[in-house]
């Protein structure tokens, strides 16, 4: 009787204190955003994402080399595709909240994960040698710092026309003409290719690193990942810069 | 051969710690790392100073109680080899060793270049386990498993949680200890049956034991002992994504303070 009793007790015990610490989880998206692990799948898929634009973007930019009309065309062609389906501007909205939400993502995890990395050493090593990592890699978060000041600096430059142009030079639609006038000073030029060696760095880890996040690289296929992986920051660069490197050299005038 | 010492002494948790210079002398290079120690503390203590403080255990390269970094490299820098496995011949006559503990703050360091891994022990606890009954011992093979899985199962449970990952890893994170331990249960057949809510609870109490997280710089599978590559950790985030998403009828659970229960 007494045995019983204890016994009954102690499952009482061990059921409160069942009730106190164990939580249901219900919603996947809690669970994600709850680990570190979670989070950095977050940062994963919205680089994915960047990347796919950056990639586009790339590619749109080399139009310039076709001309006034061609590029100055696609500019309203991304404004005008959908119709009528879609309003003016309609398609290119929501490919804009897309990348919005995805650089918000991307940051917040960022962040959230590098205090939690810090938080994880307070007390530095005396003498420390790294064996495999990489420049590519241990620039990751100056390195995106730099790429969100770049995005600010670049939507208020060349989509707004707040920044680095005379009152009246930007012209809406006119992309040819502003992107001419934009990289004819010089110093907004080399920021642009700063930033795209930054961009290439940065993708050079980071198409690698979704890849492994995501559980795609394996022991037997990481090194040729790798080298597809900087073949394609190489290539997004490369793409990038030749539209100031143009300008400057005054091969687009 | 003779070799200058630089080693981190620290009396114990919550002291301060500094480097003391130390020379060993008639050293033969088929010593292990750790008998040159057990030199120097002979040494020590003839002289009437404390001993240098190391973990070890088995010195075959299997328990995972040594480790430190030998000049900033966990376990010294041969491949795949414990620091009680490393012997003096990988150094030269006058070599200059700075040896430090493991730095993170989920590993305390309790004494010179010995540290509390106990949160290795809870990550396990939160869920590195089989526990669904599975009757009396069955017949051999009644379980089929694929080669693959058992290969698999067996290059993960290598792992002898030595806490090399950790120290080498620039962001101090867990994933590959943890990773491999998941990876090893996972792939069994007998580990489905828990599968998701084991690897919840061994990713939350990673998070929950303060450690870091992974940007993918490699540091842990370039110093592993026991070489276990980062592709398990590929394996734990998938597994974590199913763990998330999958349509159950019951929902999975988490522990909510589980600190209390230490
Ligand atoms: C806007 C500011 C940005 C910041 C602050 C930032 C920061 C970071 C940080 C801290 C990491 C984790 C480091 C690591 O895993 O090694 C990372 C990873 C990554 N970033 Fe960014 N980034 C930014 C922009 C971008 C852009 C524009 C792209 C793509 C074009 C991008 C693509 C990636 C990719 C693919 C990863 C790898 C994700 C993974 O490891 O799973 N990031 N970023
Ligand atoms: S003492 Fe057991 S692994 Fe080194």
């Amino acid at each position: 009787m007494e045995a019983s009793s204890a016994a009954t007790s102690s499952v009482q015990r061990t059921a409160q204190a069942a009730e106190r610490h164990v939580i249901p989880v219900t919603n996947p998206l809690a669970v994600f955003w709850a680990t570190a692990i979670g989070k950095k799948v977050v940062m994963a898929i919205t680089g994915v994402i960047m990347i796919g634009f950056v990639i586009l973007h790339m590619l749109g930019n080399l139009k310039i080399f076709a001309g006034p009309d061609q590029i100055n065309a696609y500019s309203r062609f991304l404004r005008t595709v959908g119709e009528p389906e879609l309003g003016y501007g309609d398609a290119l909205w929501i490919v804009r909240i897309v990348l919005l939400t995805a650089v918000t993502l991307h940051i917040i995890a960022a962040v959230q994960l590098s205090r939690m990395s810090w938080a994880a050493r307070p007390t530095q090593y005396y003498d420390h040698r790294n064996v495999e990592t990489t420049f590519a890699a241990r620039t990751m978060r100056w390195g995106g710092l730099l790429l969100a000041i770049f995005i600010v600096f670049h939507i208020l430059h060349f989509t707004l026309g707040a920044v680095g142009f005379a009152p009246g030079q930007y012209e809406d639609l006119h992309v040819y003409q502003n992107v001419v006038a934009g990289f004819s000073v010089w110093p907004v030029a080399v920021f642009y290719i700063i930033a795209m060696a930054a961009l290439c760095l940065h993708l050079d880890h980071g198409i690698w690193s979704f890849i492994q996040t995501l559980g795609w690289s394996t022991a037997r296929n990481e090194a040729k990942l790798k080298v597809i992986s900087r073949i394609i920051a190489i290539v997004i660069f490369a793409g990038f810069i030749s539209v100031p490197l143009a300008v400057m050299t005054g091969l687009v005038h | 051969m003779n070799l200058f010492l630089k080693i981190w002494r620290q009396s114990r948790k919550d002291a301060p710690g500094e480097f003391k210079e130390y020379q060993v002398r008639d050293i033969t290079p088929d010593m292990s790392f750790l008998e040159m120690l057990d030199a120097l503390n002979e040494d020590l203590n003839a002289r009437g100073e404390p001993p240098v403080a190391f973990e070890h255990d088995c010195r075959e390269g299997i328990c995972g109680s040594c480790g430190f970094l030998i000049n900033g490299v966990a376990h010294g820098g041969q491949r795949g080899t414990t620091v009680c496995q490393l012997s003096m011949r990988f150094f030269k006559d006058g070599d200059r060793l700075t040896l430090e503990p493991w730095r993170a703050s989920a590993f305390p360091i309790i004494r010179d270049l010995v540290v509390d891994r106990s949160a290795f022990d809870r990550i396990l606890q939160a869920g590195g386990f089989i526990s669904a009954p599975t009757g009396s011992a069955p017949d051999a093979n009644a379980i089929l498993v694929p080669k693959e899985a058992a290969d698999t199962a067996f290059d993960a449970a290598a792992c002898i949680g030595c806490g090399a990952c950790v120290a080498a890893c620039p962001n101090a994170a867990a994933m590959l200890f943890t990773s491999a331990k998941l990876t090893h249960l996972n792939k069994l057949p007998q580990g489905q049956p828990q599968r998701d809510q084991r690897t919840l609870n061994m990713a939350a109490a990673m998070s929950r034991e303060g450690f870091g997280s992974c940007t993918n710089h490699g540091e842990c599978e370039a110093v592993c002992p026991k070489e276990i590559p980062i592709e398990f950790i590929g394996n734990m985030n998938r597994d974590l994504i199913r763990a998330a998403w999958k349509r159950r009828r019951e929902p999975l659970t988490l522990s909510e303070s589980p600190k209390d229960e230490r």
